[in-house]
């Protein structure tokens, strides 16, 4: 199968669901000329500028764009340059286009897709490095995907333009140059089904967005010693595919949820409080929780890395819960 | 040139019942609301019913609105239903929004009243993205976005008139200034004596309108809309208006924050005297409309009351598409 990155990945879901339906359109800040991160680059080319449209830095305004042109039929994929900036459209995201179908007594719905990036992107500092989609998991009526390699984040990013509810659908910076096998011609993720990434009888570790890589490569230097971990990536946030976690917890009894985001708060203490309702018995070991310290990310690289989890922080918390 | 037609007496009564319906309809809905019938918060627009009749009466049915949290009066004469609208406020399952939206965020999609948005300024955005799909779309629709001058203080309003403007996006941004934010006067709120300046610094125009007058209300919306469906972008109406009542619940009309000479002052204003002192309408002329109206009114209070409660299931429903 050929590789590709996860831009070029991205890319191809939007031109692809652009071609078959002309209520899509992306639009944001450089979004003509793909910077920063190249997803949109090119699209101007086939789709022109009504479809792809840069805008003035307002993102509250970007995202009630979507908001209101959804409402009427179009299919919006707003782009906020990093997730950071999330925070100027809270009131949009949140009070808008998660409750306005609720309010209404669903006379309307919104299928907008906000696409934004999180997480590391190296020495760029509190403002520009932050993974916020614990929040947006504690909104009902959004939907957030995580996407953890180019094959899922062209098959989810085509489900949820094709989905008629407000999708956050939150990227990561570090994976955009890498390539992975992504099929030629059309195929889909749905929302709401984890992917299991390798499978292994000793402990499950849930892992979101990067954190599936960085899994990865620790269960590597695990099974080298003898454990064998389960990988399992959950791909959407919500809907949160909760019967996967929970099987794979049940053959394993043991769990250990690994997320970029601050620990406080966070989608790991989500995920820990459904198995201990649903899978306390099955259980053999307390969860245990890698994420990033409760701290705004540092410029300075050594202390960005210090806070942000770590394949050893992974392997350890394994070690641990395996030798209970 | 250009002077206003002589309108028929007909027209004058027709404008006269619009004007009473909401203001009948909200005196009821503070008598409902102060005996507990009707919960939450209510914000009245009585005083204000000159802008609702004259932009919907500038308006095609298809074209759209997106109001605020005093937004009655929009909705009804967006077409929306009496009765589902005074069920809606009750809270109940025959509500215009199962009883789910209130009189806050009162919704009638179908009649082009895209919401009754609660968030001060957040209707601002959302029309020009309505602005924009009309315009992707080529439908020649016309969405209007209504706020009050607060809204006109915030990132919002600038954000949302630079892109529609930039765009040339077919919206008409109407300012209802009732002369208050919540208790707080706009000469402690706003560095400028007229909101409508704000449009010069967007390259709009920016038009001061008399809000207690409809006819004036109607011709200047006109005016907007024609631009707006000519592909020429946005319009800042300014429509000087008062808010009789209080802010909100039982707050009072005058006290603490404004003075009952100020008060007295609008209420000499009032759209329905304005209008009926324009069209020489006497008290017996309206009677019966009166009557009408207010029977109407009864009704629509009388199918609120018999209407079921929600079914609590449906409070897991419509989160998802």
């Amino acid at each position: 199968m050929r590789a590709i990155t996860y831009a070029e990945a991205l890319r191809e879901a939007l031109a692809e669901e652009m071609r078959r339906d002309e209520r899509v359109f992306v639009f944001g800040e450089d979004v003509e000329l793909g910077y920063a991160f190249t997803v949109c680059k090119g699209l101007i080319d086939e789709f022109g500028p009504e479809r792809v449209r840069d805008t003035p830095i307002c993102e509250q305004t970007i995202v009630g764009i979507a908001v209101g042109s959804s409402m009427i039929g179009m299919r919006p994929v707003p782009e906020i340059e990093f997730c950071d900036l999330l925070t100027l459209c809270m009131d949009q995201i949140c009070n808008e286009a998660a409750k306005l179908r609720y309010m209404s007594g669903g006379q309307v719905c919104f299928p907008l897709v906000v696409r934004s990036p999180a997480g590391k992107w190296g020495s760029f500092g509190a403002q520009h490095s932050q993974t916020l989609d614990a929040w947006f998991m504690h909104v009902p009526g959004l939907k957030v995907a995580v996407p953890a390699t180019p094959y899922d984040a062209k098959g989810l990013l085509k489900s949820a333009i094709r989905d008629d509810n407000p999708v956050l659908f939150i990227e990561r910076k570090l994976l955009y140059q890498i390539p992975g096998p992504v099929p030629e011609g059309e195929y889909l993720v749905p929302l709401g089904q984890a992917k299991i990434h390798r499978e292994g009888k000793d402990a499950t570790v849930v892992a979101i967005g990067r954190m599936v890589s960085l899994a990865l490569n620790a269960s590597e230097t695990l099974e080298k010693e003898g454990i064998k971990a389960t990988i399992l990536d959950p791909r959407t946030l919500v809907p949160l595919d909760r019967e996967s976690i929970l099987a794979s917890v049940r053959e394993t009894h043991r769990v250990v949820i690994v997320e970029e985001g601050c620990k406080t708060g966070g989608v790991g203490g989500e995920i820990a409080a459904v198995v201990s309702e649903e899978a306390l018995d099955d259980l053999d070991a307390p969860i245990r929780r890698v994420a990033a310290l409760d701290t705004p990310v540092p410029f300075n690289a050594a202390l960005e890395d210090f806070v942000l989890p770590s394949e050893e922080r992974i392997i350890q918390a394994v070690r641990d819960v395996v030798s209970f | 040139m250009n002077r206003p037609k002589v309108l028929a007496k007909e027209r004058y009564l027709e404008l006269y019942r619009k004007l009473v319906m909401i203001r009948r309809l909200e005196e009821k809905i503070d008598e409902l609301f102060r005996q507990g019938v009707i919960k939450g918060a209510v914000h009245l627009s009585i005083g204000q019913e000159a802008v609702a009749v004259g932009v919907s009466e500038a308006l095609d049915k298809k074209d759209l609105i997106i109001a605020t949290h005093r937004g009655h009066g929009h909705c009804l004469m967006k077409g929306a239903d009496l009765k589902s609208m005074m069920a809606e406020l009750c809270g109940k399952a025959t509500g215009l929004c199962k009883g789910k939206g209130g009189s806050m965020h009162i919704i009638d999609v179908k009649r082009g009243m895209l919401g009754a948005v609660g968030i001060v300024g957040s209707g601002m955005p959302m029309a020009t993205g309505v602005g924009l799909a009309i315009k992707m779309q080529r439908t020649g629709q016309v969405c209007v976005c209504l706020f009050g001058d607060s809204a006109s203080h915030g990132g919002m309003f600038h954000e949302s008139l630079n892109v529609a403007s930039l765009w040339k996006l077919p919206v008409v941004f109407i300012c209802e200034n009732n002369l208050y934010g919540l208790t707080v006067s706009m000469k402690k709120a706003s560095a400028v004596k007229d909101i409508a300046i704000r449009a010069k610094a967007y390259a709009v125009p920016g038009v001061v309108v008399d809000g207690m007058d409809v006819l004036e209300v109607q011709r200047a919306v006109q005016r907007a809309v024609k631009r707006a469906r000519d592909g020429l972008g946005p319009s800042l109406l300014e429509c000087k208006t008062y808010r009789f009542m209080g802010h909100s619940r039982g707050d009072p009309a005058y006290g603490p924050y404004r003075t009952r000479e100020e008060w007295e002052s609008w209420k000499q204003r009032d759209p329905l005297l304005v209008l009926m002192n324009k069209g020489g309408l006497t008290s017996k002329e309206v009677e019966g409309i009166d009557r009408e109206v207010s029977r109407e009114i009864e009704e629509a209070v009388r199918f609120a009351e018999e209407s079921p409660e929600p079914d609590l299931s449906s409070a897991l429903e419509d989160i998802y598409a």
